[in-house]
């Protein structure tokens, strides 16, 4: 069964979710959205999820106009909990960093000069908070060093595995980040000192390719496998329930297949 | 007792150089006529507090602004303020960027009158290190943690925008979320609320309705009625945001912009030239 680069994304990042149990999975995005959802739809329906404004539902929400679905509401989840939850750490999140440094450390607020920022972008958000108390996943639509930096982000948002910014009795036993899903791989921290790993390249993808879209040294050259393909059952999931006006269609251009091969 | 107050007597309070405090979050229960009023202002040179959506974009396009202390601005169905980012990356204002989190325990720590109150968020990161603002604090206890002592955020005044209110200054937010308009207010010298619906209080809900009011009244200066005065941000369950009044927004040029908004537009002529309040009352509630 063929399938698209977005399903396979979807499909990829849902697995960040596996085993997680009771938490409140906040997919930030299209993809990771529906990578949430698709992991509480089929392996792990434990997972709390949000309507997208304040209340807790007891299955996703599908995307796009709704038409006559009415949200199956099992609770309320204002902004105020969801830093109660952030907190508590029973939260796994997946956004969307603008860049991403070899500690893991992300940037969503400014790039260039702080003072005087060449593109000044979101804010830092809830990012620090969310780093530094339960688990983080990240997706990377457009894999490449612009992303994957050389050096330190431009403005560390949110923290990684840096020694060197939790010292001095800051506490770092609460940061865990598992998984960045990317338009070429699924890269993890399983490297030595939680450095970053290739766990998976898309069909298609070489570990070369992935090495050279990125700033600094990938772990993983000979352990990283092919990321499964979509199964039927999550693709009758993804097109007929969780996204049924296919919007994921627009999140790469031109919609390519999953398998790059088939491109070729 | 009556609080019933006009916008224009509210930001007749202001003097520059205060900070305010600006309730909602993104695109969504915005005071924004009480915004217009203040771009309408000699008032300057103001320290401006928000969850920012199109509040902090016009304060900024029009030189409001001091120094922003937020933890994002965005439109929300529209990730990004074009008019927030010229003024931010023209380094128009000072800022202090923090995580949203810090920001609802700032207004924590002066709603409480304490000096700070601390948390992990932000440890690590450039918030810690950039602003120049922020300490730590060590534990007292066996664990020594060290973590970030979040100054208050003391406001010198706020601005909420409500659903119902009555004259004494009782207020009720029945939208999904009421945000941190209540900390606003608490944290605040004066408090003004805008109401889109001005109600005796026996009509405000009683029990159990009551679980929906925002603050209790001694924390509430003011009231001012304001049909429609979150638009063009969302004010549900009543009305949505107006998707393409804030596109049309942010790719406009700010003068054109309050030319055709905001100068000598009094607050009627303002809801004739966004469509009317028939219009306004159709916009759809957003769903995400």
């Amino acid at each position: 069964m063929t399938y698209t680069l977005a399903e396979l994304c979807i499909t990829a990042a849902a697995e960040a979710w596996r085993d997680n149990g009771e938490v409140l999975a906040s997919g930030i995005g299209l993809i990771p959205r529906l990578a949430a959802s698709l992991a509480k739809e089929t392996f792990e329906p434990a997972l709390m999820m949000t309507d997208g404004e304040a209340y807790l539902v007891e299955e996703p929400v599908p995307v796009g106009k709704r038409g006559g679905y009415q949200p199956k509401v099992e609770g309320w989840m204002t902004y105020a909990r969801v830093f109660d939850v952030v907190y508590r750490g029973h939260r796994h999140a997946m956004t969307g960093p603008v860049q991403v440094d070899r500690f893991g450390q992300q940037n969503i607020s400014v790039v260039g000069d702080y003072a005087k920022p060449k593109a000044a972008l979101l804010g830092v958000r809830g990012i620090p908070g969310n780093t530094i108390n339960h688990i983080n996943s990240m997706f990377v639509p457009n894999h490449s060093t612009r992303v994957f930096v050389s050096g330190e982000v431009d403005m560390v948002s949110g923290v990684g595995y840096n020694p060197a910014r939790l010292s001095g009795g800051r506490s770092d036993r609460f940061v865990d980040l598992r998984l960045i899903v990317t338009d070429l791989a699924v890269l993890d921290f399983g490297g030595k000192n939680h450095a970053i790993r290739v766990r998976h390249l898309h069909p298609g993808v070489s570990f070369d390719q992935v090495q050279a879209a990125t700033g600094f040294p990938l772990e993983g050259r000979e352990t990283a496998t092919e990321t499964p393909a979509p199964t039927a059952e999550q693709l009758r999931l993804i097109r007929e329930v969780l996204d049924p006006h296919n919007v994921r269609a627009t999140v790469f251009k031109e919609n390519p297949p999953g398998d790059r091969r088939e491109a070729a | 007792m009556n609080k019933s107050m006009s916008i224009e007597a509210m930001v007749g309070r202001l003097k520059s150089g205060m900070t305010i405090g600006i309730g909602g979050w993104g695109a969504r229960r915005k005071p924004m006529a009480a915004i217009r009023e203040i771009l309408r202002s000699d008032v300057k040179d103001l320290t401006v507090v928000s969850y920012g959506g199109p509040d902090v974009g016009l304060l900024a396009a029009a030189g409001k602004i001091r120094k922003l202390v937020f933890g994002f601005v965005s439109l929300d169905s529209i990730p990004l303020d074009n008019h927030f980012r010229s003024a931010r990356q023209a380094g128009a204002f000072e800022t202090l960027e923090i995580d949203e989190g810090m920001l609802q325990w700032g207004l924590r720590a002066a709603a409480m009158r304490l000096p700070f109150l601390p948390t992990r968020a932000g440890l690590g990161t450039d918030v810690e290190g950039l602003n120049g603002a922020l300490r730590t604090v060590t534990s007292p206890y066996d664990d020594g943690e060290v973590l970030i002592a979040m100054p208050a955020l003391n406001l010198d005044a706020a601005f909420v925008h409500v659903n119902a209110a009555d004259t004494l200054g009782n207020a009720i937010v029945t939208a999904p979320d009421p945000f941190f308009d209540e900390l606003f207010c608490r944290a605040a010298d004066q408090a003004f609320v805008t109401t889109d619906r001005l109600v005796t209080t026996a009509e405000l809900g009683g029990m159990p309705g009551m679980r929906h009011h925002l603050v209790e009244r001694s924390c509430v200066t003011g009231v001012a009625l304001v049909p429609f005065g979150a638009h063009p941000t969302s004010s549900g369950p009543d009305y949505g945001f107006d998707f393409k009044h804030l596109k049309d927004y942010n790719d406009a040029a700010f003068p054109d912009w309050r030319a055709r908004f905001v100068d000598g537009v009094s607050h009627d002529a303002y809801l004739a030239a966004v469509g009317g309040a028939e219009k306004l009352a159709a916009l759809p509630l957003p769903v995400f």
